[in-house]
């Protein structure tokens, strides 16, 4: 079943003819040529397709393209300023070592925006909680976590270094 | 993923219509258990029906005594409800740790309860809150919807469209996460209203059930020494690489002795 | 040293393109005219082919071309090699089965490719996979390393008549054998190294596209620097001159060693691509990513230790099997050997030792190397010794351990399998990390800990490293025309940020602008001759070291550049800073660089360019080692074990940048948390694998870790120019056996002295009810 759909992506409105069964990450990646959105799992564990849906964090593999219909979607193409001003939350990924080879970045980067936005405050304890659906093999999350915190609650980011 | 036909259900009678006329259609609610599914080939639906464009589904209200929760209100808005929060504090706590926050995001206590996944923490609510489930058609007490893996006392064309908690005096959920999944290995949760207690368990079992032996005895003296010698049954529980039947049965009891110290507190 | 050079904790200049989405990884690749690639995967462990039938696959609309292995072995497709030569003690070789990249008649384990199918699209594909019928007879497998040895085990290679690859020896047996038997205390260990699945988050991917009227075949696959793979791919499999086969990884979503491997798949895409005329990709998914790419660890091992009346060291044997899967990978079996034993016995002094080891085929993927490959499980043999020597001398296990380091006044210090410790100061970084972890006052806390239900355990591990294997490196300091200085890189960067360290130094030897350098890598059609890739801690030395060569050659053209517009003697002329000085005359770097690009302004015999290619050679690797000392709370009644503390110690030489080189430690040390607590590849009886998602593989999450405090006991190398030491694996190498200390500390009210790992809220339950019941687990 081939259908329509018109979403705006990165405040842009953008169409595309899609089978029933593409979900959203493959919208993006495939069909929209945002390739910063990865895919890294096939069972909703890691994280790495993390999209803010209508503001909300998503795993964009597990809802289909035609569910974000008429919605609003931002993926880590979006999230910077127009002019390249990065996100705070890019920001301090850059700033406290949040990333190493790139590929869980743009899910966590998603994630950490979205918990920051509903934790104001947040413990270190809440952030490693809140992480547990996004996987990183490189950093530890050490510098992850100490990212998130800078923007949800910079008082709690430990001194111990640098 | 095999294609399929894609309808958005403007209300539930249209819903159910479309199912009735598909050949072999799947109503998807959330979609956290069913995409996946589909991913992994493990299903291949004739069509699929989104209850997604049904505004009446979502909301959450007190209604007399009970906290009813619509069918397709997502787990995030649950964990985060002042009503529920107020309410039935143990309910927020059960739907806030469901999956990860993007599952959350996504995820609805219809499509939980309707899928009866025995490691889904909603159904141990439903059986340690004595809920009660609301379909299009009728009213099915908690205690008589879980059938079995997988399987629930809902009909093929039936819907759930809303979940009735009855607010009890106190409550307390403990989960013990898969290491790997995050879903539960054992959700206890135990729930006292008046001089009835009820300890509702998923993760260990086919599907979520209730340990009468504990209430038995958590109605005469409320108390972990209660049920510290009441042994669990392993036969019939769930068996995992990581967690065998014998240790959920054990993790049964901790859990239930901790929901009750706790609510001692 | 300035604010950009060695030493400074440079943010990385890779991070605003993969932090808005710019990255390119191989999957955001489509080539124009595209088909797809879906594999036909093997469900038996072990079976005899007796059939293909692709027929109804075939006639599905949209499918292109099916290859089996019968259609490679026609076009003469040639088979994955092994290098390695190890003896039986009496001469004989070792087995060593070809493995061909799909086989034809027998099938020998669950994932195996069988055949490739191409189509207009992926799902397409993998509908036609599925439609493709292999006839197979099932036979009996073998998956578990304990038993792959036992006599009624079904033989992966029947025409061996055994499993066992080789028997690999070192060392006198009788001897070891007597002094143990002499000593004043002997303690032993059996202990499991357990298998684990590298999974770097990116999936396999494979994108080949072949030009026919120059007879040109393009891979793009992550990988960790594609000049072995060109060479394999070119030389042994499609046969084709090496300049016609370039490989090409823009970025790596993940090494850790098993993305430096040619797999089957890789090789049936380009073959495909080359057929067809037309460009192929294969998208792996996670589940093929489990079931094929190599796994790593998986050891079994027996070990021994005499000691004296001091708790000294007088002898020390050690019996490792190992599951190499059912053919030879191009480094499996060598891991205990040139891997672990390159730094066995560890940061001790071992008088005599005694070392077998035997590989085993099971039905099983093959394993590789995964951080550390051999190293982590040789620290954590040696480690678990020595706690229990520890126990046995009535030793606490830091004095155990201080009587026996291979002190600084010994070395350098040449180990049993023939290399040379260089440097390191053992007993101080165990100090520094025991002062930063409050060793002294960890009674305190043990207490606080008892009056909330909870068992808390410290543990220590001291470890060695060998890093930088292989030691020759292609690298080039290329100045460009508009000022930019191109670093050329053989070493591949899949992220430990060579841009920023490469950059920093750079600016620290040439005086470049930081921000004017570029690192070019990951495509063997502008890689240097010499070209390895980056695996094994190498990067830091061998890439570090070639810049450090190559900006000498370029200082010493540049004087004579210099000094023929300053009409000076060249001998006469200084550099600093960037800045070439004789008498009051001064050139930029960037000013004798631009000169040197007009062949009017130069001395006779220089040639126009700065611009300088060296390949880095060393005759020895380096030595990075560590104390790690982390802290941990058990639950009793559950079994949960959570980290609650961790220091960790390393002296990897100079650092070049300490916020990268802490990345390095944080990362290396949550894999071997997931060793120690949560990972655990597991295949039933009859070979079929358990743990194929992250729904069942316990992949370490952010809640698993506690924060880590890094610091560094900087000794520098004195084997290389830099005084470097590699610091990718030595996380991974300090945290299994310093956290299977912890938890035994814990348990020390239960008396128990050992838990496999991964340690499981299970284990450690039945431990304590056996314990506390008096039965044994």
């Amino acid at each position: 079943m081939t259908i329509d759909v018109t979403l705006k992506v990165n405040g842009v409105e953008r169409s595309a003819k899609v089978e029933a069964r593409t979900l959203l990450a493959e919208l993006l990646r495939d069909h929209l040529k945002l390739t910063g959105t990865h895919v890294g799992c096939d069972t909703t564990q890691c994280g790495c397709c993390v999209v803010h849906l209508d503001g909300k964090a998503i795993k964009s593999c597990t809802i289909l393209a035609v569910q974000a219909k008429g919605r609003s979607v931002t993926t880590i193409e979006g999230l910077a300023q127009p002019d390249g001003t990065l996100h705070p939350m890019q920001e301090a990924f850059r700033e406290h070592h949040g990333l190493q080879c790139g590929f869980c970045t743009p899910g966590m980067v998603m994630m950490g925006a979205d918990i920051a936005r509903r934790n104001p405050g947040a413990t270190e304890e809440l952030v490693r909680h809140e992480l547990e659906g996004n996987i990183c093999r490189c950093t530890g999350y050490q510098g992850i976590v100490e990212a998130i915190l800078s923007v949800a609650n910079p008082d709690a980011v430990r001194k111990d270094h640098h | 993923m095999r294609d399929f036909d894609y309808h958005l259900a403007t209300d539930v009678q249209s819903a159910i219509e479309a199912l009735r006329n598909s050949e072999e259609g799947k109503i998807v609610a959330g979609g956290m258990t069913l995409l996946p599914t589909l991913k992994q080939r493990l299903a291949a639906p004739s069509d699929l029906i989104d209850l997604g464009g049904i505004d009446t589904l979502r909301g959450i209200a007190i209604e007399g005594k009970d906290v009813v929760i619509r069918a397709m209100t997502i787990h995030a808005d649950v964990g985060a409800s002042d009503v529920v929060k107020k309410a039935i504090p143990a309910l927020a706590v059960l739907a806030g740790g469901i999956g990860d926050p993007a599952v959350r995001h996504r995820g609805t206590i219809g499509g939980s309860i309707a899928n009866s996944d025995p490691a889904a923490d909603y159904p141990g609510g439903v059986m340690g809150l004595g809920a009660t489930i609301v379909t299009d058609r009728r009213t099915i007490a908690g205690d008589d919807f879980f059938l079995g893996l997988f399987e629930t006392a809902l009909e093929p064309d039936e819907l759930i469209t809303s979940v009735r908690f009855p607010i009890p005096d106190q409550a307390h959920y403990i989960k013990f996460k898969h290491p790997a999944s995050g879903y539960a290995v054992v959700g206890v949760m135990v729930s006292r209203t008046g001089g009835k207690v009820r300890v509702g368990v998923t993760g260990a079992g086919p599907c979520a059930f209730r340990v009468t032996p504990f209430e038995t005895a958590l109605e005469k003296n409320f108390s972990p020494d209660a049920i510290a010698a009441i042994a669990v049954d392993a036969d019939g529980l769930n068996t995992d690489v990581n967690f065998s039947a014998e240790y959920r049965a054990h993790i049964v009891g901790v859990l239930a002795r901790r929901c009750v110290a706790a609510l001692m507190d | 040293m300035g604010q950009f050079g060695i030493g400074q904790p440079v943010r990385r200049k890779e991070d605003v393109r993969l932090l808005t989405g710019q990255g390119q990884y191989t999957d955001d690749i489509n080539i124009e005219g595209q088909a797809w690639a879906a594999f036909v995967r093997s469900s038996h462990a072990n079976a005899k082919i007796l059939g293909v039938d692709t027929s109804a696959a075939l006639e599905l609309p949209g499918v292109v071309a099916i290859f089996s292995g019968k259609d490679l072995e026609a076009a003469g497709v040639g088979v994955l090699i092994n290098e390695a030569a190890y003896k039986n003690r009496d001469g004989s070789s070792m087995h060593k089965p070809p493995r061909q990249v799909m086989p034809t008649a027998q099938t020998r384990f669950v994932g195996e490719v069988l055949a490739i199918v191409i189509a207009e699209s992926a799902e397409l594909a993998r509908e036609a996979a599925e439609a493709v019928e292999f006839d197979f007879e099932s036979q009996p497998a073998i998956a578990s390393t304990a038993r792959a040895l036992d006599a009624d085990a079904p033989k992966v290679w029947p025409e061996f008549g055994t499993n066992q690859v080789v028997h690999w020896e070192y060392g006198d047996e009788s001897s070891v054998e007597a002094k143990l038997k002499a000593a004043h205390t002997r303690v032993k260990v059996d202990l499991v190294n357990n298998r684990v699945a590298p999974s770097p988050m990116e999936p396999r991917c494979v994108v080949a596209t072949y030009k026919a009227a120059d007879n040109m075949l393009t891979v793009y696959s992550p990988t960790q620097g594609g000049r072995r793979l060109q060479t394999m791919l070119a030389k042994n499999l499609l046969k084709m001159p090496m300049d016609k086969v370039r490989i090409i990884s823009h970025d790596t979503g993940g090494g850790f060693g098993v993305r430096s491997k040619m797999y089957p798949e890789t090789v049936a895409v380009a073959f495909a691509a080359k057929q067809l005329g037309r460009p192929v990709k294969w998208r792996g998914d996670r589940v093929e990513t489990f079931m094929s790419d190599y796994h790593g660890r998986d050891q079994i091992n027996h070990a021994e230790m005499g000691l004296d009346a001091e708790g000294r060291i007088v002898a020390l044997k050690l019996e490792t099997l190992l599951n190499v899967g059912a053919y030879l990978s191009e480094n499996g079996v060598r891991l205990p050997m040139e891997g672990g034993g390159r730094i066995i016995p560890g940061v001790y002094h071992v008088p005599d030792f005694y070392f077998s080891v035997r590989p085993l085929f099971t039905n099983t993927v093959c394993t590789d190397t995964y951080r550390g490959a051999g190293r982590p499980e040789a620290n954590y043999i040696t480690e678990r010794l020595m706690d229990a020597a520890a126990d046995a001398c009535k030793l606490s296990r830091e004095e155990i351990r201080r009587r026996n380091f291979v002190t600084q006044e010994q070395m350098p210090y040449a180990t049993h399998l023939g290399f040379v410790l260089d440097s390191g100061d053992f007993a101080g970084t165990m100090d520094m990390a025991l002062k930063a972890a409050h060793w002294d006052t960890f009674a305190e806390r043990r207490k606080e800990a008892e009056a909330r239900g909870k068992l808390r355990g410290i543990g220590l591990a001291v470890f060695i490293e060998g890093a930088g294997s292989r030691p020759v490196e292609g690298m080039r300091v290329r100045f460009e025309e508009n000022g930019d200085v191109s670093v050329i890189a053989g070493t591949y960067s899949h992220g430990q940020g060579h841009a920023t360290v490469y950059s920093q130094l750079v600016n620290e030897f040439l005086g470049v602008d930081y921000d004017r350098v570029k690192l070019i890598n990951g495509d063997t059609a502008n890689s240097p001759a010499m070209s390895n890739g980056s695996f094994g801690s190498r990067s830091s030395m061998v890439g570090g070291g070639g810049i450090n060569r190559a900006s000498k050659l370029i200082i010493a053209k540049g004087k004579k550049i210099a000094g023929h517009l300053l009409q000076a003697d060249p001998e006469a002329v200084a550099f600093e800073a960037g800045v070439f000085k004789a008498g009051a005359g001064t050139m930029t770097i960037g000013e004798v660089a631009q000169a040197s690009r007009d062949p009017k302004k130069l001395p006779d015999g220089v040639t126009p360019g700065l611009d300088e290619e060296v390949t880095y050679e060393n005759d020895v690797e380096n030595f990075p080692n560590g104390a790690h000392v982390v802290e941990v709370e058990v639950d009793p009644e559950t079994g949960v074990l959570q980290i609650v503390g961790y220091v960790a110690v390393d002296d990897c030489g100079t650092v070049l940048n300490p916020f990268i080189v802490h990345g390095q430690v944080y990362g290396g040390v949550a894999q071997g948390v997931g060793q120690a607590l949560t990972e655990d590849v597991l295949y039933d009886d009859d070979g079929q694998l358990l743990t194929a998602s992250y729904m069942d593989y316990g992949m370490p999450r952010a809640k698993n870790m506690a924060h880590v405090e890094a610091l560094f006991n900087v000794v520098p190398a004195k084997t290389n120019e830099l005084g470097v030491k590699g610091a990718g694996e030595a996380g991974a190498t300090g945290a299994p056996p310093a956290i299977v200390s912890a938890l035994c500390d814990a348990l020390t009210p239960y008396g128990i002295r050992h838990i496999d790992m991964p340690l499981t809220p299970e284990k450690i339950w039945r431990a304590i009810q056996a314990a506390r019941t008096g039965k044994a687990a």
